[in-house]
């Protein structure tokens, strides 16, 4: 009946039917946690009547805070969802031995590493690093908002459609069954017809241009904001990592969104770019797809080389050790990060003097690295040191980060390389890297500044479990990783021989993965608890940590304007220097703020992208085209409104400063 | 729990962990690092060489981490100065030190990147075997060329003498790895890809894809047969007394996609089989391609 309506409708809607809800107890799982989960958020925000306040407070805002918060929370729902992915994953490979097919099959199991790699660098990497950005950036910088208020709102809004349209992938349709870079020619038409591999193109199309624009956005912002008297030289170290993460964004992201559209030119109008038989080059691919996803790997990890710099300083009660060394290693590796992409593809016959360049550049960026590694234990040495939970995880990141990097410079060698490419030793290596480098260091960074975005500060007890139950966790979820890896063990096997007895070593990392999966409990724990006891850990002078850079001058949490006056910079460490001069104490003379007003045009722009991914995805294109002529004319109209600014007078500020504490004699 | 239990609890773990590992090991080799022919031994190696330069580092970062970590730990009474950012001594040290090694690590590369060149002829007394790799969806087609027979998911070669393969694919790509001899080089539709390797003496050695091709692309794996040089001659003879023939119809059924393919010896290849092959994909408007299966874009929508 159903079916025939559909038909019915004829090609008005594409290849959307019925038939493209998948079924499966397992399936059925992911669809129901996604409309339940949906339900549940509606209702809530029904029952406690605060759709308006969330329209007027956090969907149209353009405060670069909120902003934030909002990038960490889709962040943190997909870190659940992918950790959702690993279990499964983790399960199959404990249990599909011999006889045994496990509980997913082939297809299912492919798809879900694929999303899981997909989840794991665009909605959690990407998220993380963009959130905390956002959160930190204007105020360590001494500005009262980013370069482009609006964008900022866009690009965020964006990153909320890609999301959606991943997700919407487990409603209706199927996801990528390529591996999370999907290369052709498996990802071609002629092998992957359905509408997977079309939702991954979408999905990253739409996060990717929002991502491109934060990334113009972000360096506008450091190169045209910064407060008065600070130089380039004077910036804090987050900074200079931010601002070099940003220049590889603004370099490599282009290229993913001309690859990704080539692709879809290969699958939409069967175009040959990609195709070997039609006289298109898949090696051409694989080139274009590494010379972004390199960059992107230390699009992620940059800023949390910045995070650690930050927290290492404050719980050590030093100044950072090497501070211009940190600058030239940091851009350093901003460089050496656009020479190294060949090393992903050793083995596809580039030749010996290719594989030697690229190896060896690739060992190169061990040294500005190894430098800053050094730095910190200096930064360290002679400090006072407190093991609060930033700390530790920064510890944990020290160590795992070192032996992720031997195996990283072990693979630099293009001969070693041969015999460990695409195996289980590489899945750990790039887990240790990301899971060591990118996420413990946003986790630090996200307790660090949380008082700063929220006005208390998170449970300690419960924070330092989490990171004990992850480092543990990660070593048994890993160390068999390598292993399975030297003993031969290939990557994404659904299914494999009893006789080769790997499967003790998997069922090891399965208990790894429910070590982590405590971790994150008790990290979900740590925010309900610290919510629930906010009374007590409130944090009242604004500076919790004793800290060192300007936005621990502002009161916690930091207000809508961030500073009530223009600060002035004259050193390194803007704020430890005025608490040792004693001129945070001095009365301030307050002045009119002009502020960005709240828009609609970011959630407008993102329904109207997601409408067009969606209806890409299922061939409906007179709805794409509609979609994309809704997107044009929003942003003519919204650009012709000169009504974009408010002022929040003297008086107001010196009121709300007061109400947060700031009183001076 | 007292800090001396706590200790010893751990030390009795760790342990427990190795011997337990040990026992492992003895059952399961680590194919990687027990190599079986000269290529693997090489590589296994330079990782030896590689992380021994390495760990001349970070043996000591680590040792600093736990140190300084230990010692300046708030409530020690320890140095304190919270102003000293930046020793010229010091950082010299630190970015000429990795330096240096690198640039040792870099020779190091250079040298054996050309060495163990896939494309390099094995030094060998003898001449080696040709052997031409097809991936096919989810099985490995192996031809002789000199010997004008063909294997399916499995090959027979002479221990100790080096084999010179040549690897396409009539799929998506895949990547031809066997651990126990050495490294892998993908396989792709349109490419000719060079690869030699070597096995020591007599044995059977696990192959696999290791890059994914497909829905199937796990059970994608095939067994190399090392014998002796008299053995091998006997199978070669041997093999073109059996039935079945590789030719262009054999050949179009062969690339239907297929899980667990038997193994199957061809007593005789038609000529050029692989070149066809490889050059579909190049000049697909010509016809000796058609026969291959139909042109290959009706082929390749077969999933």
């Amino acid at each position: 009946m159903l079916t025939s309506l559909f038909s019915l409708a004829g090609g008005a809607l594409g290849r959307l039917s019925p038939s493209e809800i998948q079924h499966g107890p397992i399936i059925l799982g992911g669809q129901l946690s996604v409309i339940l989960g949906g339900l549940f958020i509606v209702g809530l925000i029904t029952f406690l009547k605060r759709w308006r306040w969330l329209y007027r407070e956090w969907l149209t805002t353009t405060d670069h805070k909120k902003i934030g918060v909002m990038y960490i929370v889709i962040s943190s729902v997909m870190l659940l969802r992918g950790f959702g992915d690993v279990m499964l994953l983790r399960i199959q490979q404990a249990f599909s031995v011999g006889q045994s097919h496990g509980v997913l099959d082939s297809d299912h199991f492919q798809q879900i590493f694929s999303a899981h790699g997909t989840i794991m660098i665009f909605f959690v990497g990407m998220g993380f690093m963009f959130g905390i950005v956002n959160l930190i950036l204007p105020l360590q910088i001494g500005a009262r908002d980013v370069a482009f208020p609006v964008l900022n709102s866009i690009s965020f809004w964006l990153f909320a459609a890609g999301f959606g349209l991943i997700n919407m992938s487990l409603l209706i349709g199927e996801f990528s069954a390529a591996g999370w870079l999907a290369y052709p020619p498996l990802s071609e038409l002629a092998y992957s017809p359905g509408t997977g591999i079309d939702y991954w193109i979408w999905t990253l199309q739409i996060a990717g241009i929002g991502s491109t624009l934060s990334g113009v956005n972000f360096l506008t912002t450091i190169i045209k904001m910064r407060a008065p008297g600070m130089t380039l030289m004077k910036m804090p170290i987050f900074v200079w990592t931010v601002f070099g993460a940003m220049l590889l964004v603004i370099f490599s992201f282009p290229i993913l969104t001309v690859t990704l559209a080539l692709l879809s030119l290969d699958r939409t109008i069967g175009m040959h770019i990609f195709t070997a038989s039609g006289g298109g080059n898949p090696m051409m691919y694989v080139n274009l797809i590494w010379a972004w996803g390199h960059p992107e790997v230390y699009i992620l990890i940059l800023p949390a080389f910045g995070v650690y710099s930050e927290v290492v300083a404050t719980f050590s009660k030093k100044r950072l050790f090497g501070y211009t060394s940190m600058v030239y290693a940091t851009m350093s590796i901003t460089l050496l990060a656009f020479l190294v992409w060949l090393h992903h593809f050793f083995t596809m016959g580039g030749g010996s003097n290719v594989n030697a360049f690229f190896g060896i550049m690739t060992m190169v960026i061990a040294v500005p690295t190894g430098v800053k590694v050094f730095n910190w234990l200096f930064t360290m040495y002679r400090g006072r040191i407190y093991l609060s939970s930033p700390m530790l995880w920064f510890l944990g990141f020290v160590v795992t980060f070192t032996i992720g990097g031997m195996a990283g410079v072990l693979m630099a060698v293009p001969p070693a390389d041969f015999q460990l490419h695409n195996s289980l030793f590489l899945v750990a290596h790039f887990h240790t890297m990301i899971v060591g480098g990118v996420l413990y260091g946003y986790f630090a960074g996200l307790t660090y500044w949380f008082p700063k975005i929220f006005g208390f500060k998170l449970n300690e007890r419960l924070g330092k479990l989490a990171v004990y139950l992850w480092l543990v966790g990660f070593v048994l979820a890993f160390v068999p990783l390598y292993i399975l890896g030297l003993m031969g063990a290939t990557r994404r096997l659904d299914h494999y021989d009893a006789s080769l007895g790997w499967q003790g070593l998997f069922i090891v990392a399965g208990i790894g993965a429910l070590f982590i999966g405590a971790g994150i409990f008790m990290q979900v724990a740590q925010l309900a608890v610290s919510i629930w006891q906010r009374k007590d850990n409130r944090d009242i002078t604004g500076d919790p940590w004793d800290g060192r850079t300007l936005e621990w001058a502002t009161p916690s949490p930091a207000p809508i304007y961030n500073f009530a006056v223009q600060p002035i910079v004259t050193e390194r460490d803007a704020w430890w220097a005025a608490k040792q001069a004693g001129e945070h104490l001095k009365k301030p003379h307050y002045e009119d703020i002009l502020l960005p007003k709240n828009t609609f045009i970011g959630p407008l722009v993102a329904a109207f992208a997601f409408g067009f991914g969606f209806s890409v995805v299922f061939h409906i294109y007179w709805l794409a085209g509609l979609a994309v002529t809704a997107i044009v004319i929003s942003l003519i109209v919204r650009s012709t409104n000169d009504d974009t600014e408010y002022t929040i007078s003297a008086a107001e500020v010196e009121h709300l400063e007061r109400a947060a504490g700031r009183s001076y004699s | 729990m007292s800090k001396k239990n706590k200790l010893l609890s751990m030390a009795v773990s760790v342990v427990a962990a190795l011997l337990l590992l040990t026992v492992y090991f003895r059952h399961h080799p680590v194919a990687v690092l027990a190599p079986q022919g000269s290529v693997a031994r090489s590589e296994r190696h330079l990782m030896f060489v590689t992380i021994g330069l390495m760990l001349i580092i970070v043996i000591p970062v680590f040792a600093l981490t736990f140190g300084i970590v230990y010692k300046y730990r708030v409530g020690r009474d320890a140095t304190y100065t919270p102003d000293w950012d930046g020793s010229r001594l010091l950082e010299t040290l630190w970015w000429g030190f990795p330096i240096v090694i690198i640039t040792i690590l870099a020779m190091v590369t250079w040298r054996a990147s050309h060495d163990l060149d896939p494309s390099k002829p094995l030094a060998s007394n003898q001449r080696p075997l040709v052997v031409q790799v097809v991936a096919l969806q989810y099985k490995w087609l192996f031809i002789y060329p000199e010997q004008q027979i063909a294997t399916l998911n499995y090959f027979q070669f002479p221990a100790g003498r080096p084999v010179s393969f040549k690897i396409t694919s009539d799929a998506p790509m895949n990547s031809f790895w066997i651990p126990q001899l050495g490294g892998q080089v993908y396989a792709m539709s349109g490419m000719s890809m060079p690869l030699q390797l070597e096995a020591d003496r007599p044995g059977a050695f696990r192959g696999v894809s290791a890059n994914i091709s497909g829905r199937h692309f796990a059970d994608m794996h095939f067994t190399a047969v090392a014998t002796s040089s008299d053995d091998f001659a006997t199978w070669a003879a041997g093999a073109k007394h059996t039935s079945q023939r590789l030719n262009a119809q054999s050949y179009t059924k062969l690339m239907q996609p297929s899980t667990n393919a038997p193994l199957i010896t061809y007593a005789s290849v038609t000529p050029g089989l692989y070149d066809a092959v490889v050059e579909k994909y190049l000049r697909p408007w010509d016809g000796a391609s058609q026969q291959l299966g139909g042109s290959v874009r009706q082929a390749n929508y077969v999933n």
